[in-house]
């Protein structure tokens, strides 16, 4: 009754052919991850101490540490998440909560879609435009962190709309049904439990933010500060531009640096991505329904 | 000027989601402190009926609703402040909706709203609605877990000390024992039945035999059209004057 056809002997074997196949080629994706990771710890990770972390520059950027870059970076993105993460939540909550499906919330949307596919260098020369030489910041952190932030923007809206979209309607239903405002159901009930899902999309905007170099290229960052940035409408070293910088731009570097600030600038991106993985992680142990 | 022991009056009311009729009432009055039953199968318009009068036409933007609604002497369609309406309206939904908060939260949460800071005043009305909808025994140990992991038929009664802890006038419950064991669902009833000397009860159901069990009066809707009120008991002695009425109480469709 059970006894095989030729046609399902057939079927078997393409199957386990396509499962194979298929298999290879998901492991292949890892080998450039593996490799980039291999190389930069084997090159670039005996170089790296407490040392290297924390002092600046010397000899023409060709010794000493990386620490004014690291700092930048650091400043660079939390005066970019202060600006874009409140703008970005409020547009959202807007969204998800307020508007009606009408042409301009459809407009709207088509606009955050399409921000999120300029390319950066665009952004850029928008940023040098805009707040270099329009509103007047010079170039400086407040200029470079408003680039960054207009660009990350679009991952900020489209994490709280998912995360708030998740939240069942039945929730805010009950709230409304209370006597409860579209406000107060958004704060005591909505917000509340779609924050893992907002927190995750912050993260994984850091990590972009870090990373990135062109927007910044034009609106902040400097090749070499023989000083700290003082205050945020001063220009600082970053970390991506740092790494451009020493692996093409000086001469006598030994080969070993770029990999180095490569390992940290890396690291930093992990770093954070785990963070995000283990609070959602966290968070869905949470579960509240 | 309405009698004073109407509490609902209801006249040429039309509820339309975009260009569709859901709902046509010509003429319908729920009295004060009764259960008033509406029975009817899926898509008959009970829900519309009840969202009219809860003015929930303020969350979808599709639903259009004409006519008048005149509840406790005033027209629900001129309410400035909806939001005060709706806390003299307490509603339960068909699938019971635990908040993602503390079983006490979840009950101080509408006296929070308007503004009871009090702890011992809050601790109070918790205690009491809890009791009310017979849930204090099973949970007052326990009131900081969350509300929404109790089971269905807890998180139903739940929701009934939530709607009580708006001091309403009026409950409106939608098919509330759809997701309920039968126990609970006896349960809820022996509550309904004691609510009803301190609020008027709308009670939409599917269970014919719950509407015997419970109500007063009953209305049957078909189609998005009020077929007829009466005594309820008129609808099981088989002295209504619709035969559709008759043929859906004795369970020939819907």
């Amino acid at each position: 009754m059970f006894g095989s056809t030729q046609l399902n002997r057939r079927n078997h074997s393409v199957q386990k052919l396509v499962s194979i196949l298929f298999g290879v080629v998901t492991c292949l994706l890892v080998v450039p991850v593996l490799t980039i990771m291999t190389v930069l710890v084997y090159k670039g990770g005996p170089n790296i101490s407490f040392e290297f972390l924390f002092s600046a520059p010397t000899n023409g950027m060709t010794a000493g540490g990386i620490f004014p870059a690291l700092l930048g970076t650091i400043w660079l993105v939390v005066v970019a998440l202060i600006f874009s993460v409140p703008l970005g939540v409020a547009t959202a909550v807007y969204l998800s909560e307020y508007a009606s499906d009408t042409w301009l919330t459809r407009l709207i949307n088509l606009a955050i879609i399409n921000l999120a596919g300029v390319p950066s260098i665009v952004h850029a020369l928008f940023g040098l435009g805009a707040f270099v030489i329009f509103a007047g910041f010079g170039t400086s952190i407040l200029a470079a962190s408003l680039t960054l932030g207009i660009m990350t923007l679009p991952v900020v809206i489209v994490a709280t709309r998912e995360s708030l979209q998740a939240v069942p309607p039945e929730f805010r239903m009950a709230c409304w049904g209370m006597g409860a405002t579209r406000w107060q159901t958004i704060r005591k009930v909505v917000l509340p439990n779609a924050m893992s899902g907002i927190l995750t999309g912050v993260i994984l905007e850091v990590s972009r933010t870090a990373g990135e170099t062109a927007p910044i290229m034009f609106t902040g960052a400097a090749f070499f500060l023989p000083f700290l940035p003082q205050g945020i409408l001063d220009q600082t070293m970053a970390m991506s531009l740092h790494l451009f910088v020493v692996s093409t731009q000086v001469p006598g570097v030994p080969e070993t640096l770029p990999y180095s600030v490569a390992l940290v600038l890396v690291s930093m991106v992990l770093i954070m991505n785990a963070a995000s993985i283990v609070l959602r992680a966290y968070v869905r142990g949470q579960k509240k329904w | 000027m309405v009698d004073p022991s109407i509490e609902i009056l209801v006249q040429d009311l039309t509820v339309r989601y975009d260009n569709d009729i859901a709902l046509r009432v010509d003429n319908l009055e729920i009295r004060k402190n009764e259960i008033f039953g509406i029975i009817g199968p899926a898509g008959s318009g009970k829900t519309s009926f009840l969202n009219a009068i809860n003015r929930m036409d303020e969350f979808n933007d599709s639903m259009n609703v004409q006519g008048s609604i005149n509840f406790g002497g005033l027209e629900v369609s001129r309410v400035k402040n909806v939001y005060a309406l709706r806390k003299k309206i307490g509603v339960v939904f068909p699938l019971p909706v635990g908040l993602p908060l503390s079983i006490y939260e979840n009950v101080a949460l509408s006296p929070r709203l308007s503004g009871i800071k009090d702890k011992i005043k809050l601790d109070e009305i918790v205690e009491r609605c809890l009791i009310r909808a017979a849930l204090w025994e099973e949970v007052k140990d326990r009131l900081q877990q969350l509300g929404s992991l109790l089971s269905g038929g807890q998180q139903q009664r739940l929701t009934i000390a939530r709607a009580l802890s708006q001091e309403p006038k009026l409950l409106l419950l939608d098919e509330f024992s759809i997701a309920v064991d039968p126990v609970t669902t006896m349960r809820i009833e022996d509550v309904l039945k004691e609510l009803k000397e301190e609020m008027t009860v709308v009670l939409v159901t599917n269970l014919v035999q719950q509407v015997r069990r419970l109500s007063e009066r009953t209305a049957f809707f078909l189609n998005g059209e009020l077929v007829e009120v009466g005594e309820t008991e008129d609808f099981f002695t088989g002295t209504v004057e619709d035969q559709r009425t008759r043929d859906y109480v004795e369970g020939h469709f819907g």
